[in-house]
């Protein structure tokens, strides 16, 4: 789950690692009083949107007086921020961050993250903050370097000293910087995040070392035992039939074509929306249904593929396992009966009571055509979808 | 013979009073696999179908010769019970459960490094070595005793498959679901060693998909010390970036850990890549009749 660089901040806060002072702002007037109350000679105001790149994108702005804050709040409320992580479309500016200017002397970069090849976490360090990481990475690794955490042991203090020395810090900051980097790593596994980062590590020309910009991202598997970040998710940022699927407990991504897809487990789900293309067609979306494709989830599942304009056809495709195909079969036409679907639909089963499975289609009177493997199926689709 | 698992196993099941624990228990029982006991705490000295009941992995271990565990408790409990598994000295610990935090997995992993346990999942549909045993969820009728080794990262496509290798008379040595998580204990790399080693394996069908490096470090690996035929399919070949696409582990991030790369990899390694999921029966029986 991602959340807002000032969420972020302020939970980092409580774990002690410096942020810059600053306050929430929802409409130009609060982004004006939040400027007074700072008074700084320089406020930032940062648009609040779940994507990376907005300084590029116009959503970083100095304002050197509280007028001059809220016209810049006027301008950024409202409106889309398009950056390299949002798509063309933008994300709408909703939340503004207002904080304190500080005075910059150098910015690093601060990341953790999981090593998925080692099974360890990973703290990195680099001297070429403020930048695109992932450009860094590509282009100059070596400016990246970084610390695998030992789990029996956690993060150390001399990891930490490697790193400071690593980036450069002054000598006389070193102590501080330590204690900055371990406050993050407590924070990271005691949230239970998938990445945090800092970027940039800001030292400041008077000597402080501030995390300037902060993003955390929580381990979804962990939210049980963090039931207070789930008023931390902000549904303005997801799709909205993203959200309806997420209720009924179903994985559905949307995407951009006009083939929707219905399958039972992940893997097969992917390889579906991939032969779709394979056969010339552009799939509308990701959607694993479960294990169990009960006739309440195929029927949710139905509405929501459904309420895409752009769906020209849809594909079931289930490998009955433990699920016997027939008793999915029934749950595809009752459910399709119920909602007066006209879009043409292929239906291919596989597995355990196959044939019943088919015999179910054939005779419910829908206009479904059954197919036979997933090529047929993919194959038939994309015929019917024009 | 087959690879980890086979007429030998006698299974454990950690959470068989539980819904998905008992109907499971059933289900392998019907296929042919020796369950030998069941854990759950506080019911020790009972029984549950016909199976005794113990109160700790340890006492299944000593009162009933387990020798591999299969964990079908809550998340909250899984990475716990994969520990009490190995502290038993359980050789094969295969975790179904999906939805384990993160960081419960690299202490896992860490726990596991000194240990001979091994570890299968978690989020994994189990393993099966047709006609001998299975330990899992996945449908036992679609195998057939055979010939070839089946990997996968997913359940349902690994059942695809294998159905596809059944249709075209290629029966299994062993099927193995390694999971979706970023996090696994067995990897790509395992499971083509152990069916390079085993002699009554012939072919093998590697299905990775996106995120991680795990299908770059087979390759590598096939590369240097496997001798057999490969096939390998990596599902998400259309799967945006930066999207979770259903498993944990399978997200494209920061540019990296794509279908394309993964394809790539793995065809620079001589291995037999389809395109196409629905090739992947076709491209095996081609590959080990030519």
């Amino acid at each position: 789950m991602k959340i807002h660089e000032y969420q972020g901040k302020e939970l980092l806060r409580k774990y002690g690692v410096p942020v810059p002072r600053g306050l929430v702002a929802r409409s130009p007037e609060e982004a004006y009083h939040a400027a007074k109350e700072l008074g700084t000679a320089v406020v930032v105001v940062k648009a609040q949107i779940h994507a990376g790149g907005r300084g590029k994108g116009g959503g970083v702005k100095l304002a050197r007086s509280a007028d001059e804050a809220r016209d810049i709040a006027r301008q950024m409320l409202g409106m889309k921020l398009v950056t390299h992580q949002t798509g063309p479309e933008g994300r709408e500016v909703r939340v503004l961050l207002i904080e304190e200017g500080l005075p910059i002397d150098r910015e690093f970069y601060l990341g953790i993250v999981l090593d998925r090849a080692s099974g360890r976490q990973v703290f990195m360090a680099s001297a070429a903050g403020g930048m695109d990481i992932e450009e860094v990475a590509a282009k100059t690794p070596e400016q990246i370097i970084k610390e695998t955490i030992d789990p029996a042991v956690g993060f150390r203090s001399f990891q930490a000293r490697k790193l400071a020395f690593g980036l450069g810090i002054p000598g006389a900051l070193v102590n501080e910087s330590v204690k900055f980097m371990q406050s993050l790593y407590t924070a990271y596994e005691q949230m239970d995040a998938s990445l945090m980062e800092i970027n940039p590590f800001l030292l400041t020309k008077d000597n402080r070392l501030i995390a300037l910009d902060a993003k955390v991202n929580f381990d979804d598997n962990a939210m049980f035992r963090h039931k207070e970040f789930l008023d931390l998710r902000d549904l303005n940022e997801e799709d909205p039939s993203e959200i309806e699927a997420s209720k009924f407990d179903l994985n559905y991504i949307k995407l951009d074509g006009n083939i929707a897809c219905m399958v039972n487990g992940a893997g097969l789900a992917m390889a579906t929306m991939d032969i779709i293309k394979l056969a010339g067609g552009e799939p509308a979306n990701f959607l694993d249904v479960g294990g169990g494709a009960s006739q309440e989830r195929v029927e949710a599942a139905f509405r929501i593929l459904l309420a895409d304009e752009h769906v020209k056809a849809v594909l079931i495709n289930i490998f009955g396992g433990i699920v016997r195909c027939d008793m999915v079969a029934r749950g595809v036409v009752e459910s399709a009966k119920k909602l007066n679907i006209k879009v043409p639909v292929v239906v291919r089963l596989e597995g355990t009571n196959v044939e019943e499975g088919q015999r179910v289609i054939r005779e419910s009177g829908l206009n479904f055509t059954v197919a036979k493997g997933m090529k047929d199926a993919a194959e038939k689709v994309v015929a019917l979808a024009v | 013979m087959s690879v980890l698992v086979n007429k030998g196993t006698r299974l454990v099941v950690q959470g068989i009073t539980g819904k998905e624990g008992s109907f499971h228990t059933k289900q392998m029982v019907e296929y042919g696999t020796t369950v030998v006991g069941g854990v759950t705490p506080g019911k020790g000295g009972t029984t549950h179908e016909g199976i005794p009941v113990f109160n700790t992995v340890v006492d299944a271990v000593n009162q009933a010769g387990a020798n591999a565990a299969v964990i079908y408790v809550p998340p909250a409990f899984a990475a716990d019970a994969i520990m009490e598994a190995a502290d038993a000295g359980v050789p094969l610990v295969v975790c179904i459960t999906e939805g384990i935090p993160t960081l419960d997995m690299v202490k896992v992993k860490e726990y596991l490094s000194d240990k001979a346990t091994r570890l299968i999942g978690p989020n994994c549909p189990g393993i099966i070595s047709p006609g001998k045993c299975k330990i899992g969820i996945m449908p036992g009728h679609i195998h057939r005793e055979g010939r070839v080794g089946v990997v996968s990262r997913s359940g349902t496509l690994t059942y695809e498959a294998v159905g596809q290798l059944t249709a075209l008379n290629l029966g299994q040595s062993s099927a193995i679901g390694i999971g979706g998580d970023p996090i696994v204990g067995t990897t790509h790399v395992d499971a083509l060693a152990l069916f390079q080693a085993d002699d009554e394996t012939d072919g093998i069908v590697m299905i990775g998909e996106i995120g991680g490096t795990a299908e770059e470090e087979a390759a590598e690996f096939a590369k240097n010390n496997v001798t057999k035929p490969i096939v390998a399919f990596i599902a998400g070949q259309t799967a945006p970036p930066g999207r979770r696409m259903g498993h944990a582990g399978a997200i494209i991030a920061g540019g990296k850990g794509t279908a394309a790369e993964k394809m790539t990899a793995l065809e620079e390694a001589g291995i037999r890549v389809v395109r196409s999921p629905a090739d992947i029966g076709a491209a095996m029986k081609e590959a080990l009749n030519s």
